[in-house]
């Protein structure tokens, strides 16, 4: 799960780590109101999405007096914000954090990950702060220094003392940085998170330690012991049909194509995309309505499927293994009789009862096309699409 | 043969008395699994079926000699369960669990590193020796005993789907190991490919994988180095975006890596079949691995 900076720097702030003064705003009186209480200018009006690049796609602003404070809210809010991470539709930006402007000596970059391959949560930094850190990372890998923390283990001082001297901080900026880095450790890990960056983590003129930016990811398999943080969930910043999916416990992910496709288990599902690819047609989505789907489920992913306009025809592949063919077959047709079903649909069912299962389809007067198997399924999906 | 189990497997159930431990523990025990005790703590004495079920893994270990777990624990406890079978001195864990805490696992790992115990999953269907020994929740008419492929995945119904194209074939297996979906897991390709490598009955593999991670690609680089038996490969994913957690947590591309193309890439320059149509996985194995 994302947050926003503003969010992500609330709990900074509970960890005491360094953050500018600042607050939210959802007008342009409210971002002057804000840049009020700071004590001068110039301020940082900064556009709040779920999205990286929000500089360079002119989100991020430096305002010199009330009244450009106003005038540069009133154009970043509402408007639609593109950046590498959001694709060409862009985001709506519907609200502002307005920050204080400090006197910039040097920026860093910080982050703690949870690295999969080795099971430890790795401290990332780099004296190239600022950048994008997969550029620095693919070119000069050399400027990016890793540190491992074994998480039975926890964050010690030796792991402080490596990351700042790979950074070449001074004696002053050192001092600050160590309890720093401690908090932040214990931040990502009491609250379970995958991804914690700061980008950039700047030292003042004054040698001061402060997190410009930042970036918190959950994990969600942990969200379930955050309560707090489900609260921050921005359903804004995710598509509406995946919004909807994730009601019914359905795992959607909603994409480009015309071929709806509705599939039991993760694996098989990616597999069932690709494979629609393959025939020469393109997936609206990806849903997995689980290894063991009931009928219920099924309706509810025909309705998540067929909520999609650009879908021209729906794929159906169930492999049936303890969950038997037959009982799902009844499933898909109740559902069908349901959904109000106004495009073609091929099923393809394999598994333990897969002859009953077929004759439930075939007599349900249902328009269901059967396909005998995968590659099978794929070309007649596609050949209706196309 | 086979590799991890067989019909002196004992089997233990963590969750034995929860719908998900009692259904699955009845088909295991319907195919012929050993299933010797069951755990749910604060149970001790009570009976599921014929199975005895105790408060501990220890006590299952001590009073019924189990050797290995089939865990059904929901997510928030799974991780404790795990540890707990890793303590009482269980050679293999089956962990079967979706949606542990990656912060969990990771600390499951840490502290396994000078275990002997093997962990299996966990967001798997577990393992099977076709006509021996099932532990997992795969469906078992689906397999076909007496090898001579090992099949090794990190996906369910997916796994399901390519036995079920081998069994078509008429192609048996010896032994078939589902890693689990998460980024975090206990044994990895490698492990399985070295054993199936070391395992006579076994004459090829079918490896199958997705996007996220490395570790496919680890395991290419391993079975160009150390392995001589066939393997077909097929990657799961070649059409997802990237960014986004495809079902598994470990389906993940994130900052270009564990894109689904490089992976092929790397399995062929490996000298892997890699199958790119599903559909014909089947008929691929009946080509090169029989």
């Amino acid at each position: 799960m994302k947050i926003h900076e503003y969010q992500a720097k609330e709990l900074f702030k509970k960890y005491n780590i360094p953050i500018p003064e600042g607050g939210v705003a959802f007008t342009p009186d409210e971002a002057d109101a804000v840049a009020g209480k700071l004590g001068g200018f110039p301020v940082i009006v900064k556009a709040q999405i779920h999205a990286g690049g929000r500089g360079k796609g002119g989100g991020v602003k430096l305002a010199q007096s009330s009244d450009e404070v106003k005038n540069i809210a009133g154009e970043i809010l509402g408007m639609n914000l593109v950046t590498h991470q959001t694709g060409p539709e862009g985001r709506l930006v519907k609200k502002l954090l307005v920050e204080q402007g400090l006197n910039i000596e040097k920026e860093l970059y910080l982050s703690i990950v949870t690295d999969r391959e080795t099971a430890k949560n790795v401290i990332m930094a780099s004296e190239a702060g600022g950048m994008d850190i997969e550029e620095v990372a693919a070119k000069t890998p050399e400027k990016i220094i890793k540190v491992f923390v074994d998480p039975l283990l926890g964050i010690q001082p030796y792991h402080c003392r490596e990351t700042a001297f790979g950074l070449n901080l001074s004696p002053a900026a050192m001092k600050l940085f160590h309890p720093m880095l401690r908090n932040l450790y214990n931040l990502f890990a009491d609250y379970d998170c995958s991804l914690l960056e700061i980008n950039p983590l700047v030292i003042t003129a004054e040698q001061t330690v402060i997190a410009l930016d930042a970036k918190v990811n959950f994990d969600d398999s942990a969200l379930f012991r955050h309560k707090d943080i489900m609260e921050y969930r921005d359903v804004d910043e995710e598509d509406p049909l995946e919004v909807e999916a994730s009601k019914y416990n359905l795992n959607y992910i909603n994409l480009d194509g015309n071929v709806g496709n509705m599939v039991n288990g993760a694996g098989l599902a990616m597999a069932t995309m690709d494979i629609i690819k393959f025939a020469g047609a393109e997936p609206a989505n990806f849903l997995d309505v689980g290894g063991g789907a009931n009928a219920e489920m099924v309706e509810n992913g025909f309705r998540i499927i067929l909520s999609d306009k650009n879908v021209k025809g729906i794929l159906i592949n169930i492999f049936g293994g303890i969950l038997r063919c037959d009982v799902l077959a009844e499933g898909v047709v109740q559902a069908a009789k349901k959904a109000d079903i106004n495009v073609p649909v091929v099923v393809r069912m394999e598994g333990t009862n897969v002859e009953k299962g077929r004759q439930i389809l075939a007599d349900s007067g249902l328009n269901l096309t059967t396909a005998v198997d995968l590659k099978d399924a794929a070309q007649k999906v596609a050949e209706i699409v196309n | 043969m086979s590799i991890f189990v067989d019909k002196n497997t004992r089997l233990v159930v963590q969750g034995i008395t929860g719908k998900e431990g009692q259904f699955h523990t009845r088909q295991c025990v319907a195919y012929g699994t050993n299933v010797v005790a069951g755990v749910t703590p604060g149970k001790a004495g009570q009976k599921m079926d014929d199975v005895p079920v105790f408060n501990s893994v220890k006590d299952a270990v001590k009073e019924a000699g189990a050797n290995c777990s089939m865990i059904f624990v929901p997510p928030p406890f799974a991780a404790d369960a795990i540890m707990e079978s890793v303590d009482a001195g269980i050679d293999l864990i089956v962990a079967i669990t979706e949606g542990i805490p990656v912060m969990d696992m990771m600390k499951v790992k840490n502290y396994m590193t000078d275990k002997s115990s093997r962990l299996i999953g966990p967001n798997c269907p577990g393992i099977i020796t076709p006509g021996e020994c099932k532990i997992g929740i795969m469906p078992g008419p689906t397999h076909k005993p007496g090898g001579p492929i090992g099949v090794v995945s990190r996906s369910g119904t997916l796994t399901y789907e390519v036995v079920h194209q081998l069994t078509m074939q008429g192609i048996g297996q010896t032994t078939c190991i589902g890693i689990g979906g998460d980024p975090v897991n206990g044994t990895n390709f490698i492990d399985c490919l070295d054993a199936f490598e070391k395992d006579a009955e076994t004459k090829g593999i079918v490896m199958v994988g997705e996007i996220g991670g490395n570790a496919e690609e680890e395991a290419a680089a391993f079975i160009k180095e150390k392995m001589t038996k066939p393997v077909v490969g097929f990657i799961a994913g070649l059409t997802a975006p990237p960014g986004r957690r495809m079902g598994h947590a470990g389906a993940i591309i994130s900052g270009g890596s564990g894109t689904g193309q490089g992976k092929v890439t790397a399995m062929k320059e490996c000298g892997i079949h890699v199958c790119e149509n599903l559909g014909t996985l089947g008929e691929l194995c009946a080509k090169v691995l029989v």
